[in-house]
C-alpha cells in the first residue's frame, strides 16, 4: 500500500469527509488534562502531546456499561428476563491515538474474543465499528518504555492508519484495508517525505532509553516468580488504590452488578481492580488474595508472566508509562519487572 | 452470534430441602424457551451461573446428569445475597441460567478404568451428576468398578438421601457412606472422617482414577491417603471453587497463575495444580 501525504491545512476537510460516516474522536486539552473528546473540526486537535491521561479503553470497554435490561416485576408478562442492550449505532474513528494504545487493544482482542464461548459481544461490536488512526510519537516521555515490550513510538500493530507528523504535513501510512479505503484520494507521499518519517522513527526509538528486561522472567517458571521474596518489599509501599489499573490500557478486569429502580432493572459491568480485597473474596469469607502482597503480585504476574504464558509470549503491557506517572507512591513497573528478572 | 452473558430463562419447577440445617436446597429448573435445553448441553463436572435479575449471579456446579432430560438441577448452599434470595424463591418463579461453563471430569480418559469418587460435605453435587451419568445403562459398560466414599457431619447433612439408599442396594456401584458422628442407634453405615474411611475401603489405585471434591481440609487430608494408595498426581482429579463473575475467562479474578478456574477449570488434576500458585 502506498504512503500518502496530508497537509495540515487539509486536516479539517479530511475530518469533514470522515464525519459523513463516522463519529470522530481525538485527544484534546481541557482544564490542563489531555482527554478524548469528539472532534467536530480540526480545531483543538493536538499535534504535540505525550498521551491522554486516561487510556482510550473506555471506547470499547466503558467504565460502566449496561449489558442487559429487564422488567423488574415478577408478575408482569416477560418480567425478570434479561434482554441485551442494542448494538452501537454509529461507527467511530479514533484519530491521533498513540501506537501503544492501539497495540493494547489488539492484545485485548485476544482476551475478550477467544472462541465460541468466550466471545464478548459488547467488546466485539465496538471494535468492529472502529477505525484507529494513529499518530506516531516523535517525542516520547521519560516514562515511555514501549520499545522494550514489543511496541514502539511508530508501531503499526492494531492501527488502520498511521500518521507521522512531518511539520506542515502528515505522512499517512495505510495499514489495514479499512484504513486504505479512507485515504485513497490523498496524494502519494514523495520520497523525501518517507525518508523524513523514517528518520523521525529512528530518532524517536533511540530517545527511549528506559525499559524492562524479560529474559529471566521468560525462563523462570510461574512458581519461581510467584515465590520471589521481592513481593514483600514492593507491596509494602503500595496503597492498593487501583490508580494503575484505572489508567492502564490493558487492564480489563470487571465486575457485574444488577441495578433496579422501580420496575426498571439492568445488569451492568463496571471496571474492577485486582488491588481490591473484595475482588476475590469468597462467599464463605475465605480470600485467596488476602493481603496487598498477593494483590500486587497478581497485577505484575498477570501482565508479565500469565498473559505471555498463555498468548505465545505476548506481554500484557505496552509500555505507555501511565502507571509510572500516576502511582501516588512511585511504584515503577520497569523497576518491578527488572527485579522479577534479577 | 450468541451473547455469552445472556442467561437462558428458566422456571423453578421444584425445590427440595436436602439437609437438616435447611441450608442446602436442590432446585429443579425447566427451560422456558423451547430449544434452550438442547443449547445447554453439558457434561458432568461443568457449572453454570444461576442468574437472578436484580440480585446477580452465582457459579454453581450442575447436579443433574445429561442423561436426565427435561430439567436441570443445582444444589445451593445458603451463603450470600444471591443464594439467600434463591432459597426464598418458590416453584413457578422465573430466573436465568447461564452456561454450561468450564471443563468437565476427564470422561474419555476414565473409560475402561476403575473410578473412585470421594466427596466430603456438600461438595457432592457434580459427583451426583457423575454417578447418575455413569450408572445410566448406556454408559455403565464404559467403566469398570465404581467406588464411592461420601461423608457428611451427620446423617441429616447428607445430600440426595433417597438416591444414596438406592445406590447402596445396587451391585454395580460400591457405596461407602460415612458421617463424622451420630446419636442415631439405627445408623447402619460408617462413622469416621472421609480420609480414614477411604484408606480402609479403597485398597488399590490400579487402573483407577480418583475424583475428589470437598472442603479444603478434606482435599488436604486426602493427599497422603491417595499417595499411600499409589495414585499418581495425574490420576487424582479435583474440582475448584473461586469467586467468579464472567465465567468465561475474561474478568480476571478466578485465576491460579495463568489458568482461569472458570474456563480452564474448574476440573484440574493434582499434577496440574502442583505447577500452579497455591492461591
Amino acid at each position: 500500500m502506498t504512503d500518502k501525504i496530508l497537509s495540515k491545512d487539509q486536516v479539517a476537510a479530511f475530518i469533514d469527509s470522515l464525519k459523513k460516516e463516522y463519529q470522530v474522536f481525538a485527544p484534546t486539552e481541557e482544564n490542563g488534562k489531555i482527554i478524548w473528546a469528539e472532534a467536530n473540526s480540526a480545531d483543538g486537535l493536538l499535534w504535540e502531546f505525550s498521551n491522554t491521561t486516561m487510556s482510550p479503553k473506555d471506547f470499547f470497554f466503558p467504565q460502566s456499561e449496561c449489558m442487559a435490561r429487564f422488567k423488574n416485576d415478577p408478575k408482569a408478562e416477560g418480567g425478570m428476563i434479561m434482554h441485551p442492550e442494542p448494538e452501537l449505532e454509529r461507527s467511530r474513528v479514533l484519530m491521533n491515538i498513540r501506537p501503544c494504545d492501539a497495540k493494547a487493544f489488539q492484545l485485548l482482542d485476544r482476551i475478550f474474543i477467544q472462541d465460541e464461548v468466550t466471545n464478548d459481544v459488547y467488546w466485539r461490536d465496538k471494535r468492529d465499528k472502529a477505525i484507529l488512526v494513529g499518530l506516531a510519537c516523535n517525542n516520547p516521555c521519560p516514562t515511555c518504555f514501549c520499545t522494550s515490550v514489543g511496541c514502539g513510538p511508530h508501531h503499526e500493530a492494531g492501527l488502520d492508519i498511521l500518521l507521522v507528523d512531518l511539520g506542515d504535513s502528515l505522512l499517512v501510512k495505510p495499514i489495514s484495508d479499512k484504513g486504505k479505503a479512507l485515504i485513497d484520494d490523498l496524494p502519494d507521499a514523495k520520497k523525501v517525505d518517507k525518508d523524513k518519517a523514517a528518520q523521525l522513527k529512528k530518532t524517536s526509538e533511540a530517545s527511549i532509553t528506559s525499559g524492562v528486561t524479560m529474559d529471566n522472567v521468560n525462563k523462570r517458571t510461574v512458581l519461581e516468580l510467584f515465590d520471589l521474596p521481592y513481593w514483600d518489599r514492593v507491596s509494602e509501599s503500595c496503597l492498593n488504590c487501583g490508580t494503575c489499573t484505572f489508567c492502564c490500557p490493558t487492564c480489563h478486569c470487571f465486575d457485574i452488578q444488577d441495578e433496579v429502580k422501580g420496575t426498571d432493572g439492568r445488569r451492568v459491568r463496571n471496571w474492577d481492580t485486582c488491588m481490591s480485597w473484595l475482588f476475590t473474596v469468597h462467599g464463605t469469607g475465605h480470600n485467596p488474595r488476602p493481603t496487598k502482597k498477593e494483590r500486587v503480585r497478581q497485577r505484575f504476574m498477570h501482565k508479565f508472566k500469565y498473559i505471555p504464558e498463555k498468548r505465545e509470549g505476548e506481554i500484557g503491557c505496552v509500555g505507555c508509562g501511565r502507571c509510572v506517572q500516576l502511582c501516588p507512591v512511585n511504584i515503577d513497573v520497569r523497576e518491578v519487572v527488572n527485579q522479577m528478572n534479577a | 452470534m450468541e451473547n455469552p452473558y445472556l442467561p437462558y430463562p428458566v422456571r423453578i419447577d421444584e425445590v427440595i430441602t436436602e439437609t437438616e440445617d435447611k441450608n442446602l436446597k436442590t432446585f429443579k429448573f425447566v427451560f422456558i424457551n423451547p430449544g434452550d435445553e438442547e443449547k445447554f448441553s453439558y457434561r458432568p463436572g461443568q457449572f453454570a451461573e444461576l442468574s437472578i435479575a436484580g440480585k446477580g449471579e452465582i457459579p454453581i456446579g450442575i447436579a443433574s446428569s445429561p442423561t436426565e432430560k427435561g430439567f436441570v438441577k443445582f444444589t445451593v448452599n445458603k451463603v450470600g445475597l444471591v443464594s439467600t434470595y434463591l432459597h426464598n424463591m418458590r416453584p413457578g418463579n422465573v430466573m436465568g441460567i447461564r452456561g454450561p461453563l468450564g471443563n468437565w471430569y476427564p470422561w474419555e480418559e476414565m473409560e475402561g478404568k476403575n473410578v473412585v469418587i470421594v466427596g466430603g460435605g456438600f461438595a457432592f453435587t457434580t459427583l451426583r451428576s457423575s454417578i447418575v451419568y455413569m450408572l445410566h445403562p448406556e454408559n455403565r459398560p464404559k467403566f469398570k468398578d465404581i467406588k464411592v466414599v461420601y461423608g457428611a457431619r451427620t446423617p441429616g447433612m447428607l445430600l440426595y438421601k433417597d438416591e444414596l439408599k438406592e445406590w447402596e442396594q445396587r451391585d454395580d456401584i460400591e457405596m461407602h457412606i460415612t458421617v463424622d458422628g451420630t446419636n442415631d442407634p439405627d445408623w447402619k453405615y460408617n462413622v469416621g472422617y472421609v480420609p480414614p474411611i477411604t484408606e480402609q475401603k479403597i485398597t488399590s489405585a490400579e487402573n483407577a482414577i480418583a475424583i475428589v471434591c470437598g472442603p479444603p481440609i478434606v482435599i488436604k487430608m486426602m493427599q497422603p491417603v491417595l499417595a499411600k494408595l499409589n495414585f499418581p498426581p495425574e490420576r487424582i482429579i479435583l474440582s475448584l471453587e473461586k469467586r467468579m463473575k464472567c465465567g468465561i475467562g475474561i474478568c480476571g479474578r478466578c485465576n491460579l497463575g495463568d489458568q482461569y478456574v472458570c474456563k480452564d477449570g474448574p476440573v484440574f488434576s493434582m499434577a496440574q495444580l502442583k505447577e500452579l500458585p497455591p492461591e
